[in-house]
């Protein structure tokens, strides 16, 4: 595994480009774009304030750098760097921005979401949006970039509206049963569409792509209700994580729980492997502590770590999260499927050092990764079944089914891992510091423990 | 008190039993007077003296004068004291009836009184029994109420759990409310101030947009305009969409449904064919339920095979096929079921003739323990030997002699193959050497020879005289030595087995100058006569 140098970058603003031959990154109001192989610098271009979002257009020929202060928009092109375009929202401010998926529009939601205007950047035109409902996953684009589903409310009333992205032709708009709709999203194929209503009711309502509500369905009443919600990649299984601290899998052919994993806090009886994260203290005696390695900080203060295997039962650390506070830290906040849809990882809020893994195939746990301190980001790989971890300190932690393993990122002056992205290719990763972001390449054999 | 005594007395006897003493006492006294018999039987004139005697007796131990007295001889009764005594006797009668009455009037007080208490006891036992039974039913009661009290306070600790638990979500959402209710109201405030800025009159700043020129579209068609045929294309598209996945997952569920109806046919074949097999083995008894049994199965053998072909996908086929699996399978497990039933049995049976092969197997037991304790050892000694050497401290030579154990062999062959290499290195060596002093002698003799040829060439000019004959063997020596070289040079076949040893590593640069002489030393003896016949010839030519 090679590590390669540390770059200057501002807000976590750092994306590769989707066909994987870029690197973009925001350094406080500059885009910089890297080769993604030699990181040499490309282009760089200067935008008018600190850029809040940067996203490649889909055919990775165009950048939009947004600015919500001012309520710019600037898009840059990779081929033309004399290109240039900005879009002024002008007074009625601006809250978020995106593209479509052909790469032509931009979306701009409005200040207090009072529209979402469509800018198009081929006929200049304008469009807009009504009623666009604030809520924490609001518009959602199908896979295949063809439809556009926006949660709208109207009248204290929950709507959809699946707009065709080629022409934003309304195609269908249908009321849901929510109370308060918190958020929407496309299966892999395209076909149906999850809804789910915000965590004070638990409700999961699955729409066909014409607007037929084809199931409802529901767990229990009253408690605090769904806190997420994916879909696997195979568009099979649905994963509901919710604040009962269970995942809950539907399958796709009659949209009932064929399944149920929960997260209990003492592990008793169980095949899976529990990796511990532990401390390998350096020897005090045994080093030279010389002036020249002090300074260097190489065994002093970057701890290495491993992983032990614990025999159960095992007890997982709970932390019980304040009961007057809204929005508590308890229930499964993250879900992901691994590309092949083989396995899940889950996280739950008040276990924030442990990441489990599921096994689809077997329905059951395969394996359970305590870490010393909370997870912050984990994210498979797109192309095998490989797990990245990172818990802000300066390692790097990778599981795959053969075994697990902890990775120290070699750096001066501690660079600490806050979020980490793969490269679409699966060959290397982006770890994201509060300042700082590195490349990690990995080899082409699998990390053995 | 008295009452009481009395009772405890005159337990058991009736009323009417308690006057007849009297009644009797009456009877007989009239009857006394009525027969004067008594008298007549008691005194007569003969023992008057006795029976007056007699009653004085008596009369004093009643306590009352006598009458008759023995001092006087005259045997006269003395009529006043007996009449005195008869009015005593009256009165003492008087009193004892009059006593007797009075104690009768008590007797019969009592009595009564006695059956009073009587009924009242028995009164009271009866309250007694009913208070007892009541007691019971109260006490039943209470347990009953008791119980019911038990459960309505779990109930009631239930429905307090359940109000503590609903207590606890209404406060989690109440605070959730809050935080959304906070949040809205942030956001009023925001848009509050907004309109109050647009309305005071700040510059309204304008969308626009600022492009250097249009871009093409991503798919490099043209956009088309938005009419009802592009409607209508989108709903096509959309519904195509959808076709394609639902007929898609049929595609899937039809791959499934046959591979499991495959499954489900060989399972079935498989239970039949073990069927059929242990129907051979079966008893005579059994055989005609198995005959049945057999041409039933037989006979849906037949109809299934017949039918899978033409369509499995026909509501009655697939129920055929799943009763008729679940019909083999109940007569699979009831034939396991009897055949345990009859192994049992045997065990029971023959308790006996399985004592022997469980000794064999005890004894084969205890062989291969032996056999297991006799490795384990080994492998102890083993592993200590490993350890010993491993862990001792030893000196060089033995840690030497040690390390090479497990490579003498290798080091043995190694040092014959060295051994060899060096002997034929020596062998190269050598004739290398030979080679070149043979080189530098043939040099030599070349030198030595053209030295002869130039003086022989210098006599022939100076002596050009008949006297030529003599000089010729010498002259012929020394050309055959020019023939020699000449010949070895021109042929260079001689001994194609030696060249050919030449070792091609150890050749030394003077090698390259004779290509085709051999290295071997008998090479200049040998060629010798050769050349000489030649050299007649040629000398023949000459002259």
């Amino acid at each position: 595994m090679n590590f390669s140098d540390v770059f200057k970058q501002s807000n976590q603003l750092c994306k590769v480009s989707p066909d994987g031959k870029y690197l973009a990154t925001c350094v406080q109001y500059r885009l910089v774009v890297r080769d993604v192989s030699t990181l040499q610098i490309l282009q760089l271009y200067t935008c008018l304030d600190q850029v809040s979002h940067m996203e490649w257009s889909s055919d990775s020929l165009f950048i939009l750098c947004a600015m919500y202060k001012r309520g710019l928009v600037q898009v840059w092109s990779l081929e033309q760097p004399d290109w240039h375009c900005k879009i002024d929202e002008g007074s009625i401010g601006l809250v978020s921005s995106r593209w479509s998926p052909d790469g032509r529009h931009i979306l701009n939601t409005t200040e207090f979401h009072l529209r979402i205007t469509v800018w198009s950047l081929c006929t200049k035109a304008v469009s807009y949006i009504k009623y666009p409902k604030a809520c924490q996953k609001g518009i959602d684009f199908s896979r295949d970039g063809s439809y556009m589903a926006l949660a709208e409310r109207r009248d204290c009333k929950d709507y959809v509206s699946v707009f065709v992205c080629d022409d934003w032709h309304l195609l269908r708009h249908f009321e849901t049963e929510t109370q308060d709709l918190a958020g929407l999203e496309w299966s892999p194929n395209g076909c149906v569409l999850a809804v789910w209503d915000s965590c004070l009711e638990y409700k999961v309502l699955l729409y066909s792509l014409d607007g037929r509500l084809q199931s409802i369905y529901s767990a229990y009443e009253w408690s605090l209700g769904v806190k997420s919600v994916t879909w696997s990649p195979s568009s099979q299984f649905l994963a509901i994580g919710s604040y009962d601290e269970k995942v809950r899998i539907l399958n796709h052919i009659t949209w009932t729980k064929f399944t149920q994993f929960d997260h209990p806090s003492t592990i008793n009886s169980t095949k899976a492997v529990v990796y511990k994260e532990v401390e390998k203290r350096p020897a005090a005696g045994s080093e030279d502590l010389s002036i020249h390695n002090i300074t260097i900080g190489t065994t002093l203060f970057n701890t290495q770590s491993k992983y032990d295997i614990c025999s159960l039962p095992v007890q997982i650390p709970v932390v019980k999260p304040d009961p007057d506070r809204a929005n508590p830290k308890i229930g499964v906040s993250t879900l992901a499927f691994s590309s092949d849809s083989r396995y899940l990882a889950t996280k739950n809020d008040n276990m924030a050092s442990v990441v489990w893994v599921w096994d689809m195939q077997k329905m059951s746990l395969v394996a359970v990764l305590q870490q010393i301190s909370a997870v912050r980001c984990f994210q498979w790989d797109p192309r095998r079944p490989r797990l990245a971890l990172c818990t802000g300190n300066a390692k790097l932690y990778l599981w795959s089914p053969p075994g697990c393993v902890s990775v120290p990122v070699p750096s001066e002056g501690g660079f600490q891992v806050q979020s980490l992205s793969w490269h679409c290719s699966g060959d290397s990763l982006i770890l994201l510091g509060k300042e700082q972001l590195c490349f990690c390449y990995m080899d082409t054999d699998q990390e053995n423990k | 008190m008295p009452e009481s005594s009395l009772v405890k007395d005159i337990h058991g006897t009736s009323a009417e039993c308690r006057t007849s003493p009297l009644r009797e006492f009456y009877q007989s006294s009239l009857q006394l007077h009525r027969s004067s018999n008594m008298f007549s039987c008691f005194c007569t004139e003969h023992n008057v003296q006795e029976c007056a005697s007699h009653i004085s007796q008596e009369l004093l131990s009643l306590g009352l004068t006598p009458v008759w007295t023995e001092l006087s001889c005259r045997s006269e009764l003395n009529v006043t004291a007996v009449i005195n005594c008869m009015y005593d006797l009256i009165q003492l009668h008087r009193r004892s009836i009059r006593t007797l009455e009075n104690l009768e009037v008590e007797h019969h007080k009592l009595s009564s009184n006695v059956a009073f208490l009587q009924l009242t006891s028995t009164r009271q036992t009866e309250q007694l029994e009913v208070c007892k039974r009541e007691n019971a039913g109260l006490v039943e009661k209470e347990r009953q109420l008791q119980l019911k009290v038990k459960s309505l306070q779990n109930a009631v600790r239930n429905e307090k759990e359940e109000v503590h638990k609903l207590q606890s979500i209404i406060a989690s959402r109440a605070s959730q409310y809050n935080h959304e209710m906070k949040k809205k109201e942030k956001e009023f405030n925001k848009l509050k101030e907004h309109l109050h800025q647009l309305l005071v009159g700040k510059k309204e700043k304008k969308q626009a947009i600022d492009v250097l020129n249009n871009i093409g579209r991503a798919d490099g068609k043209r956009s088309l305009w938005k009419t009802e045929k592009t409607e209508a294309k989108h709903e096509g598209e959309m519904y195509r969409t959808l076709l394609s996945d639902y007929d898609a997952r049929q595609r899937e569920l039809e791959v499934e449904n046959a591979e499991m109806r495959k499954v489900l046919q060989q399972m079935k074949k498989d239970m039949m064919s073990v069927l059929s097999s242990t129907k051979l083995t079966v008893t005579n008894d059994k055989q005609a339920d198995d005959g049945v049994q057999a041409d039933s199965g037989e006979e849906e053998e037949v109809l299934d095979s017949s039918k899978e072909s033409v369509e499995l996908h026909c509501v009655h086929a697939r129920e055929k096929l799943t009763n008729s699996i679940r019909l083999q399978w109940r007569r699979l497990k009831n034939h396991v079921e009897r055949l345990d039933s009859q192994a049992s049995l045997a065990q029971v049976d023959e308790s006996k003739t399985l004592a022997v092969p469980r000794e064999t197997h005890e004894e084969e037991m205890n062989r291969l323990k032996l056999e297991i304790q006799q490795c384990k050892d080994f492998i102890q000694t083993q592993q200590q030997l490993l350890q010993q050497q491993l862990s001792s401290p030893c000196d060089e030579e033995t840690g030497s002699l040690l390390s090479d154990r497990y490579m003498s062999q290798e080091t043995e062959r190694l040092r014959e193959e060295w051994r060899t290499l060096e002997e034929q290195r020596k062998i190269f060596e050598r004739e290398r050497r030979n080679f070149t002093e043979a080189a530098i002698r043939l040099s030599h003799e070349r030198k030595a020879f053209e030295e002869d040829r130039a003086t022989w060439l210098k006599h022939q000019f100076l002596n050009s005289s008949p006297f030529a004959d003599s000089k010729k063997p010498q002259m012929s020596k020394s050309k055959s030595a020019f023939l020699i070289s000449a010949e070895t040079e021109a042929s260079g076949t001689m001994d194609p087995e030696e060249l050919v040893k030449c070792p091609s590593d150890t050749t030394s640069p003077a090698h390259g100058c004779f290509p085709l002489t051999s290295p071997s030393t008998a090479i200049t003896s040998r060629t010798v006569p050769y050349p000489r016949k030649k050299l007649e010839q040629t000398e023949d030519k000459d002259y």
